[in-house]
């Protein structure tokens, strides 16, 4: 099956007169499959939204392809544009219009009819809000009516670019229901987000980028899983002797203070069996690894959201 | 994972309904914005009356005029045209209307009638010259329906004379137009290019099946509309105010059109080089005020200095003012401004390609 994206070898430089020239892209590619929910992860500045914008055709790459459901998406196609829906970072809207005339409007030039705009805005949970002003919106309904608007051509291809930045935690939910249910609909897409939750719980495949590169690429689970990092499991201190505690951790690591006692397991079955024998599962938290860690070993440094 | 994307049939519309859709929602959002609307068609309409009120009503004052010596052309005068009183010598009567005790002084010597008029008070002086003239025209056809047709007949020397003699609202019409014209087409154009590098709005359209010229296209025709609405709602109260619109007034439009195509372009290079709104308004007043001063946009340009006169053929509004002149209030046929209608043209094609050289697009 063709694939929805195939980037090669993509190069971007911006030249500043103060900042000097910086590499926003740096030799990304990678291949997004028709019908995946596929993220770019990484931390502002990362190069993320440059990326984004190349494939999108926004901008030219100084070098490297892009193949967009097999076309070049420069120079600019109606027939290319009209299968591919745009969330950009900033809400773009006309001044002083409603949110159904704005979504009427986007409509009109996707060459769909008012039912389906109509039908959008109930979708995004819009409909009460039809006749209000775009700007008095707030930041979670502007971002509904965003995406709103990049649906209503009924794409086969969505973009977003950070969706839910800025949001807070409920109608960054909200925003995730929706984005599953778009993918759902079978149409690919391509999310950007500085949040390791955010791309955990919705991605098919993550890219990792940082400065301009991507690190990695994989599944959430396969790219924790190639970590091979141990389970923390942590417990209320005073339930354990200190003889039983290096009995339980056999060999592996532990560390205690006097609020709580941390094991690093390979065996977290084992170790979390004895210690309901044990009847010590008070203040019992287990992590395991996850994006953050996986970012902290492509890069070399702590995550920073 | 593959699910197969659903089937589409949708095709994108033709570029003239996206034109369309866009000229609706440009428009409709220009007439929300009550700024936008105050400034662009309300205040040159308010300009006009407060400075036709400043510098005179229609309803002239009667003219102060000195005789000086025997002036037997006057006798011809109706009662009211004119309040005459006697001077001493022409020397105290030019004193008199110099200091504004007097609007116009006037000697007759044989068949030669002298009209000295005020300069200070330009429109009573304008009108006391008018008046004067009209009544030697009349004398003139008097004595030869009454006398061989070779009689002597009465010749009118005005001094120091603008042979115009126009209305207050007859100058300032024009004049006001084409500066409401420049504003809005200069601060339309510098405060749109700043909103769009802001919102980023388009950025998304040009991500639609619609080019980004199909939006600027749509774009600049709402502007061309906006002045097409603002000529007509301007000519209405200058009206009001008793302007007589010539027959080749309609020739205003393509003036107006190719005014604001200039005045749009000089507004994108200054929308280019704000990076705020309040910059984009202040870069656009710095234009437009001396522009509009050097323009003869409020104040006959004859009375201006020399310099200013020299300095005004550097500025494009003078020539929309000029060819407005022309076409609304003198009823010159467009033949005549087609001087005026070539400097504009000029003017657009060489402010378009500054703009297009200059602007970043990567910034929008």
């Amino acid at each position: 099956m063709e694939a929805a994206i195939e980037v090669t070898d993509l190069q971007k430089t911006y030249r500043g007169r103060k900042t000097g020239e910086v590499r926003a892209v740096d030799g990304v590619s990678f291949r997004v499959e028709a019908g995946e929910f596929f993220g770019i992860l990484g931390p502002n500045g990362a190069g993320k939204t440059t990326t984004l914008e190349i494939v999108e055709g926004l901008r030219r790459p100084d070098g490297g392809e892009v193949r967009l459901l097999g076309r070049s998406p420069w120079p600019h196609s109606p027939e290319l544009s009209q299968r591919i829906g745009v969330q950009l970072q900033t809400s773009s809207f006309f001044e002083f219009l409603t949110a159904r005339e704005q979504i009427e409007t986007f409509a009109e030039l996707y060459g769909a009819g008012r039912r389906r705009a109509a039908e959008m805005l109930d979708q995004v949970g819009l409909g009460d809000k039809a006749a209000t002003r775009c700007q008095k919106l707030s930041g979670g309904q502007q971002q509904r009516l965003s995406l709103a608007c990049a649906l209503v051509g009924d794409p086969e291809l969505v973009f977003l670019d950070e969706p839910t930045a800025a949001l807070d935690p409920q109608a960054r939910r909200n925003l995730w229901d929706l984005m599953r249910g778009i993918n759902a609909e079978g149409r690919t897409v391509v999310l950007t987000t500085h949040y390791m939750e955010e791309a955990e719980a919705l991605c098919d495949r993550v890219a990792i980028m940082d400065s301009g590169r991507i690190l990695a690429v994989g599944s959430p689970a396969e790219l924790i899983r190639g970590l091979d990092a141990p389970t923390r499991v942590t417990v209320a201190a005073g339930q354990l002797s200190e003889a039983r505690v290096k009995e339980l951790a056999r060999d592996e690591a532990v560390a205690a203070d006097e609020s709580s006692v941390v094991f690093e397991t390979r065996e977290p079955r084992r170790l979390l069996t004895a210690l309901a024998a044990d009847g010590a599962l008070e203040g019992l938290a287990v992590r395991t690894a996850n994006l953050e860690d996986v970012f902290l070993q492509v890069t070399g440094r702590e995550w920073r959201e | 994972m593959s699910v197969a994307a659903p089937e589409r049939t949708g095709a994108p519309p033709r570029r003239s309904r996206a034109y369309l859709s866009l000229i609706r929602a440009l428009g409709l959002s220009w007439l929300r914005d009550r700024s936008q609307v105050f400034f662009n068609l309300i205040l040159p309409g308010m300009f006009l009356v407060l400075l036709v009120s400043v510098y005179g009503s229609n309803a002239t004052p009667t003219p102060e005029v000195l005789e000086v010596g025997e002036v037997p052309v006057l006798e011809r005068a109706e009662p009211g045209d004119f309040e005459l009183s006697g001077a001493a010598d022409l020397d105290s009567a030019l004193e008199a209307v110099a200091d504004g005790d007097a609007d116009a002084a006037v000697v007759q010597d044989g068949e030669t009638v002298t009209v000295y008029y005020s300069q200070t008070d330009a429109t009573a002086g304008v009108v006391a010259l008018e008046r004067l003239s009209g009544l030697v025209d009349d004398v003139n056809v008097a004595v030869l329906t009454e006398a061989a047709p070779d009689a002597p007949v009465l010749e009118l020397v005005t001094d120091a004379a603008e042979d115009n003699s126009l209305q207050p609202v007859q100058y300032l019409a024009p004049g006001i137009l084409a500066w409401g014209i420049a504003i809005s087409g200069v601060f339309g154009a510098a405060g749109t290019i700043v909103d769009w590098k802001r919102d980023k709005l388009i950025r998304r359209l040009r991500l639609t099946p619609a080019s980004a010229g199909t939006f600027v296209g749509a774009r600049i025709t709402v502007s061309l509309l906006v002045a097409l609405l603002q000529t007509a709602l301007f000519l209405a109260v200058a009206v009001a105010m008793g302007l007589r619109l010539s027959a080749w007034t309609w020739f205003a439009v393509p003036l107006v059109l190719l005014g604001t195509a200039m005045f749009l372009a000089i507004g994108v290079v200054l929308g280019g080089i704000a990076k705020t709104g309040p910059g984009a308004a202040g870069l656009s007043n710095m234009v437009t005020m001396p522009m509009a001063f050097i323009s003869g946009a409020f104040f006959p340009l004859a009375a201006a200095p020399q310099w200013v006169q020299w300095l005004s053929a550097l500025s494009p509004m003078r020539y929309l003012n000029e060819g407005l002149q022309k076409v609304v209030v003198s009823g010159a046929s467009p033949a005549a401004v087609l001087p005026e209608v070539g400097i504009l043209a000029a003017f657009a094609a060489v402010l378009a390609l500054i703009a297009w050289k200059t602007f970043k697009f990567d910034e929008l």
